[in-house]
């Protein structure tokens, strides 16, 4: 049987390097839907899962397949699904239930080109707002992007990472483009891999408060079967996890999840400056138009535009002080996303009119030439 | 003083229920009606889970939403109460990462079979390690009293003012037929055999489903003009036990009788032991 963490170098797609990466991260569940262009995250886990110890299903609908991720999770164990766009939609019930039983949890979305069934094999990065409130009521997420199968690897550990420590969903919101593109992934030793886990209860058993935080504002957590009778709901609770129908436990409650996200938002921020040193404008990228945008920035610098790029593995929660920085010295953001419109309109708003912002976009089902950024960088 | 010294007797009285090392007692009062039989099918659950000697360590409740789906909220067991519909699903996953857990599901019609049909249909056909316990009440009474998929045709219901166009699942030969291998039907008013019945569901192994009638006199006996002790008595007078009975002769009907009993028992490997036997590397290499 193959080992979790298969060191070495390898040729393989975003996807399957999103499943590599789960299981280097200690992934012992995954509950699965098919969806294009997903599916192969399912088939990965499918083949590898049992042969670590864990147990892969294939739900009914992803409504049900994200339930018993949030299930598994609860009895101890880190948890996973992967979708697409219509799947996407169906889970966001079960997202919300994580977030407020403080479950982790991680989510791909291999995003396609929508709305609806839209373009189901062409990729799109149109689910970014989505991945930001497409759960009711006031929340913070984390979402990650990566754009290459590379970057998909360490990026599926670093969501469970994050998932782990901070009790809460992670997503990754990939593409088509990354998803089904082969490339080298190397995969380091075991050993040289860090993972985190959920923080436990200590102490007495039955003193613990399931929603008691610690001093990060995250509670530790107990799993059942573990002897300490842990209630969980998705009404508003206290620290007992007992509801609690007042708009003062909704204030505390909510704010705490809000603040557990944004007061840690300095150690959940990545993303990779490029040549922006001296640039007068400033690409913003994420995901597979990463690759464009750098492309483009290179290109544009031998025709003498110092263009740079601010590169976003996390997507959500937003750097805002970073692009504000950014404002005060650039003459000018230009935001490249396969959609027509969504980080973009959070640069601008982060940029707070120090700076023009301009969006390099389409509706979706294709990648964004570089040729299209740079006559955008060449009109500023 | 006298007031004082009944409260005092009332509570010690309290402190001696049988349940109490079961329930959060810390949660009481419950938010059930006056008249609900739910009280009564959560009190046979936990007798039925103490009288089966399950480790209540490694026991766990999950519900969904609905009256029913409090159940979990007064259980001192791990218990989870979870979205509309999705208890079972949820249920899933926790018994499929720690298979030594028992895991038990509470909810309500309404949760379990409209908007949480297609899980119970798919959780039977797997024969999912699962206890799922079905307070029937033929209708949602959280929300005041709309039209479920038990509702019979032609009883009033907020949402059918004038009549329920449709007719009603019946739940046990759904169970039937979606494969589950423990099938039962109860009343509130059968205590012993209720009792009986969730324990031998508990103990099973594989997917066990008890379906327990419960009044709603509030929401669904007012607007059909079926007083709270009416329906007791329909339970009482028109329900007849028929033990191993035929999945579609199991009527549940005013006219034709409600035929309660434990219908069905089938041994076949459960779930999880389907999957260990299918999927697992070391069953694999024993067997090869």
């Amino acid at each position: 049987m193959k080992p979790a963490v298969l060191t070495g170098e390898h040729y393989m797609t975003g996807d399957e390097a999103i499943a590599e990466g789960a299981l280097a991260a200690g992934c012992l569940f995954f509950g699965a839907y098919p969806i294009t262009p997903a599916t192969e995250i399912a088939e990965r886990m499918s083949q590898r899962l049992f042969g670590v110890g864990g147990t892969f299903i294939q739900m009914e609908d992803e409504i049900a397949a994200m339930a018993a991720v949030v299930g598994a999770s609860c009895a101890g164990v880190k948890s996973m699904t992967a979708t697409s766009g219509p799947g996407f939609s169906l889970m966001m019930e079960n997202l919300g239930l994580a977030i407020v039983m403080e479950t982790p949890c991680v989510v791909a979305n291999v995003q396609r080109a929508g709305p609806s069934t839209g373009l189901p094999t062409q990729g799109a990065q149109a689910d970014m707002m989505q991945a930001r409130w497409g759960s009711h009521g006031h929340y913070e997420i984390i979402a990650l992007a990566p754009e290459s199968a590379q970057e998909a690897f360490y990026e599926t550990i670093r969501a469970f990472n994050l998932a782990e420590k901070y009790r809460t969903p992670v997503l990754i919101m990939t593409d088509e483009l990354v998803g089904h593109m082969s490339e080298r992934v190397v995969i380091p030793k075991k050993s040289a891999i860090t993972l985190e886990d959920r923080p436990r209860p200590k102490g007495r058993k039955d003193r613990y408060l399931p929603f008691e935080p610690g001093p990060n504002g995250v509670p530790p957590m107990a799993a059942a079967g573990e002897g300490c009778a842990v209630h969980m709901t998705g009404l508003t609770h206290d620290a007992k996890g007992y509801p609690v129908m007042t708009v003062e436990c909704q204030e505390q409650m909510v704010t705490r999840l809000v603040n557990k996200i944004l007061d840690n938002r300095h150690d959940i921020f990545s993303f990779k400056e490029y040549r922006l040193e001296d640039a007068d404008v400033a690409v913003v990228s994420y995901g597979i138009s990463a690759r464009t945008a750098r492309a483009a920035v290179d290109e544009a610098r031998q025709e003498g535009i110092k263009a740079g790029m601010l590169k976003l593995d996390t997507v959500w929660p937003f750097c805002e002080e970073k692009i504000f920085e950014l404002a005060q010295r650039v003459k000018a953001f230009v935001t490249v996303e396969i959609n027509l419109g969504q980080i973009h309109l959070e640069v601008m708003r982060a940029a707070r009119g120090k700076a023009p912002c301009v969006l390099v976009g389409h509706a979706g089902g294709a990648l964004i030439s570089p040729e299209q950024v740079k006559a955008a960088l060449r009109s500023i | 003083m006298t007031t004082k010294s009944n409260a005092q007797a009332i509570g010690e009285k309290q402190a001696q229920h049988p349940l109490d090392d079961l329930l959060r007692t810390d949660r009481i009062p419950h938010i059930w009606c006056p008249g609900c039989g739910i009280g009564t099918a959560f009190a046979a659950t936990l007798t039925a889970i103490k009288d089966s000697g399950l480790d209540l360590g490694h026991t766990a409740m999950v519900s969904g939403i609905g009256c029913s789906g409090r159940g979990a909220g007064y259980a001192k067991l791990d218990s989870y109460h979870t979205t509309h519909g999705r208890a079972i699903p949820f249920a899933t996953g926790l018994k499929l990462a720690n298979p030594k857990l028992n895991v038990v599901v509470f909810s309500g019609d309404g949760d379990l079979f409209a908007i949480g049909g297609n899980h119970f249909i798919h959780a039977a056909r797997r024969n999912m390690d699962l206890t799922v316990i079905c307070v029937n009440n033929l209708n949602y009474g959280m929300t005041g009293g709309q039209v479920a998929a038990t509702t019979p045709h032609l009883a009033k219901t907020t949402t059918t003012p004038v009549g329920n166009p449709e007719s009603p699942f019946n739940l046990p030969l759904l169970a039937y037929a979606s494969g589950a291998t423990f099938i039962a039907r109860w009343t509130i008013m059968h205590g012993r055999d209720m009792v009986e019945s969730l324990t031998e569901a508990l103990l099973h192994r594989g997917f066990s489903f008890v379906e327990i009638l419960s009044p709603c006199p509030i929401n669904y006996g007012r607007r059909n003009k079926e007083k709270p002790l009416e329906t007791l008595k329909l339970y009482e007078e028109k329900s007849i036990i028929k033990n191993n009975a035929n999945p579609l002769e199991i009527t549940l009907d005013a006219e034709k009788g409600i035929v309660l009993g434990n219908f069905y028992k089938e041994s076949r490997p459960s779930c999880i032991e389907s999957y260990d036997r299918t999927c697992r590397p070391d069953f694999l290499e024993q067997s090869s």
